[in-house]
């Protein structure tokens, strides 16, 4: 059994660990919440550009011609992989970089495929290893910004049109609650839900004047669409990293609860045997006296 | 009046009363009134200016598309410098 100064060491190093994750988790809890915020104050946004080119569509009455919507024989892939910089999130990041992994040996096998990790640990999990990869953009976690993911989301439909990529696909954690995360492959280029989209029915009958032209506002209004969709997973990403490590430092917390309680039970035990050890020396020691 | 409101993928720019609204539209810039017909513009990069009751102000965007309708309006920029 271990001594009562090696059980007394462990308790203050156990319960300082403990003061760490419960700080953790408090700075990921408010971090959550301004992720969360972020993704509320860009619904309106989002909101109106389905809105409005669903209007624009609609007054095509379903010619629609999009660029980004073009099939093509697959040969060359790009996967936006999502992870965080840091981790102590659980397996936020071993998920995706499993679930990459995977689309690279499995779905993709044979072709070209390109890695764009976004975020510090699939940058160097891909980098490290033999992958092609496009390393312009990986510390975007560090401050999401519109701007920022924009340039990339461009980066991602530019390679599409010049026929660099055929496809484009995200993997990142969807935002279901704070406890779950789902892994999520979305493909981003080619862009579906076209032919959805042209099928609509004219659901308003305000008769809108388009300038400079129905072509040219389309032409205009699906790039940032895209970039829109492209947005949303990053901050849903960024939203998820936070929850996950939200919950992960609670179960640290918790546990490191559960090891303290055994530890004093342990170091109290260790103290009742030593106080009756010398209870009993003295006991025997006062009876060897009267002995004599 | 006309509401305006004004917001980008990260924040809401304006949201208020105008009397007035001017936008730079892909072919030339272009003032909306009250009373203006319902109208889809796509916005190139220049300045968007209205006058609220407290005097004029602007902004500068790069590219958006803006929505009129019933004397709303709504803009929707990509980005908004200053």
């Amino acid at each position: 059994m271990a001594n009562l100064k090696e059980v007394k060491q462990r308790i203050t190093s156990v319960s300082s660990t403990q003061q760490i994750t419960k700080a953790m988790k408090m700075v990921a809890a408010a971090k959550l919440r301004r992720a969360q915020d972020r993704i509320i104050k860009m619904r309106p946004y989002s909101q109106k550009l389905t809105s409005i080119l669903d209007e624009v569509v609609s007054a095509m009455g379903g010619e629609l011609e999009i660029a980004y919507a073009e099939q093509r024989p697959v040969q060359n892939v790009l996967i936006v992989s999502m992870t965080s910089d840091k981790g102590l999130c659980g397996a936020f990041n071993s998920n995706i970089i499993k679930a990459t992994v995977s689309l690279i040996e499995k779905e993709y096998k044979g072709k070209n495929v390109t890695i764009l990790p976004l975020g510090k640990k699939a940058f160097e999990f891909f980098t490290r290893r033999n992958y092609k990869t496009k390393t312009d953009f990986y510390e975007v976690f560090t401050d999401v910004k519109y701007d920022e993911v924009r340039t990339i989301a461009e980066f991602a439909m530019n390679g599409f049109i010049s026929k660099q990529f055929d496809q484009v696909v995200l993997v990142y954690n969807h935002f279901r609650n704070v406890a779950t995360q789902d892994i999520t492959v979305e493909q981003f280029l080619p862009m579906g839900g076209v032919e959805k989209l042209a099928s609509k029915k004219i659901t308003t009958n305000t008769d809108y004047i388009l300038e400079p032209s129905k072509e040219y506002v389309i032409r205009d209004l699906v790039p940032t669409a895209l970039k829109t969709q492209f947005y949303k997973a990053v901050l849903d990403s960024n939203a998820s990293e936070h929850g996950a490590r939200m919950t992960s430092m609670d179960k640290a917390t918790e546990n490191a609860n559960e090891l303290l309680k055994e530890l004093k039970l342990m170091y109290n035990r260790n103290r009742q045997a030593a106080i009756t050890n010398e209870i009993l020396e003295i006991v025997a020691g006062a009876n060897a006296l009267e002995g004599s | 009046m006309i509401q305006l409101t004004i917001i980008t993928p990260d924040l809401k720019v304006f949201e208020g009363e105008v009397s007035e609204a001017t936008f730079p539209g892909a072919n030339g810039s272009f003032q909306v009134l009250n009373n203006h017909a319902a109208i889809v513009s796509a916005l190139g990069k220049g300045t968007v200016s209205y006058t609220t009751k407290a005097g004029k102000k602007s902004h500068i965007i790069d590219g958006g598309v803006v929505e009129v309708k019933d004397n709303k309006i709504v803009l929707l920029a990509e980005k908004v410098i200053d």
